[in-house]
């Protein structure tokens, strides 16, 4: 069974995150869009958390029967991975609509000095 | 076309009409791809109020979008790349601000929204009872617009939660036929949602303490191109329309002043 420290520990931990990420939104500075995915990070841990006996359960399923909380750090690793994936694409994103944006610019100044 | 050339004839229409000529008006007209339905749009807008100035938001598309606007003689401005509907409808207003428009409405590009039903539109704007007024489907006595079924639901659950959060009835909360005063365009110039906006704009405006307004139109199906809303999406629309409903409980919202023109 998971040590009841580790429970709490792991919960309140949690708990801030979705904190974090809520005042974060409120002051304008996360998107909704990329919040999402934290915010469900966080619920799914708080989730695992709390609910002691789910998360035994799911380390059985797993064959893991001496400690359950690693359920709890590969499940967060896990989400960890897929947010950074997320992110890599949304800078991928960026950085192509960057290179559109210079080489408007350019073109925009050439015009602007030359008289078109 | 012998339908776009009849002009509106209501008497509620003419006055309406009468009544914008002293005004600056811009209709904005966002468009993805819409090459099929865009000059429509811009023919039906010109029958109904030649005085209307035309701005269509070309959202990066990738189809002949911005000449066929060019073509009708619209004001285009290309976005270099597909900002999503937010950011497009946002840029329109940001044009409508700098240029000293005193009226903006929202008409889309894909020819669903009928520009003869502007003067309902623009009535409570003009008699100043409201701020923003909004198209609505579903406010109508026998409003029949189609949909599907999870769309529906969808629709009647916003309508329900925003309804609630400006404590006042409101059906049609995802309509883009909408229309805004000066004290409007300026606060949508400052500060536009970003991705699916409709229910986000209309709840914000009301915290701004503008007065919202619907009213009911009719809606037509799509005339051509293809509609954004996929089963996908649609789960990340409620996603994040709800948290930024719910999050906006915890702002604070200054209230705009009506700026001067330049
Ligand atoms: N899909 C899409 N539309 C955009 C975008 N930017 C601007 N638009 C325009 O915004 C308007 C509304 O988009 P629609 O996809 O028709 O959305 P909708 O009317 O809510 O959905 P339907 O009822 O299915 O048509 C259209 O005139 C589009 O051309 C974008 O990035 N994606
Ligand atoms: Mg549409």
């Amino acid at each position: 069974m998971t040590p009841w420290a580790v429970s709490i520990t792991a919960a309140v931990a949690s708990f801030l995150l979705l904190l974090i990420v809520f005042e974060l939104i409120r002051s304008r500075r996360l998107r909704e869009r990329y919040a999402l995915m934290w915010l469900l990070t966080g619920a799914v841990l708080l989730a695992l958390s709390l609910w002691r006996g789910g998360l035994n359960t799911i380390a059985s399923w797993f064959g893991v029967t001496t400690y359950p909380p690693a359920i709890l750090g590969a499940v967060g690793a896990l989400f960890i991975l897929v947010v950074l994936l997320h992110y890599s694409t949304v800078i991928s994103r960026l950085s192509d609509q960057n290179t559109i944006l210079a080489q408007r610019l350019a073109l925009l100044e050439q015009q602007l000095r030359e008289g078109r | 076309m012998a339908d776009v050339a009849a002009a509106p004839a209501t008497p509620a229409a003419q006055d309406v009409l009468a009544q914008l000529g002293e005004l600056k008006r811009l209709a904005v007209v966002p468009a993805f791809n819409e090459e099929a339905s865009v000059g429509r749009v811009i023919d039906e807008i010109r029958a109904f109020d030649p005085g209307f100035d035309i701005v269509v938001v070309d959202d990066g598309s990738t189809d002949r979008t911005a000449g066929v606007a060019a073509d009708r003689g619209a004001h285009v401005l290309r976005l270099p790349f597909n900002l999503g509907i937010g950011g497009a409808v946002q840029t329109g207003y940001r044009y409508a601000f700098e240029r000293g428009y005193d009226v903006a409405a929202q008409v889309d590009g894909d020819g669903q929204h009928d520009p003869a039903q502007l003067p309902k539109i623009l009535e409570p704007l003009l008699a100043g009872s409201a701020d923003l007024v909004v198209g609505s489907r579903f406010a109508g006595p026998e409003a029949a617009y189609r949909s599907s079924a999870t769309r529906r639901v969808g629709i009647r659950i916003f309508a329900r939660i925003v309804s609630a959060v400006v404590r006042q009835r409101v059906t049609d909360t995802t309509s883009g036929f909408r229309a805004v005063n000066r004290k409007g365009i300026a606060l949508f110039a400052a500060d536009y949602p970003h991705d699916y906006p409709e229910v986000e704009a209309t709840v914000m405006s009301v915290k701004h303490k503008l007065r919202l307004q619907e009213v009911a139109v009719e809606m037509r199906e799509r005339s051509g191109g293809r509609s954004s809303i996929t089963a996908l999406r649609s789960v990340y629309y409620m996603a994040k329309v709800l948290l930024a409903i719910f999050v906006g409980l915890f702002r604070r919202y200054a209230v705009p002043v009506e700026e001067e023109h330049r």
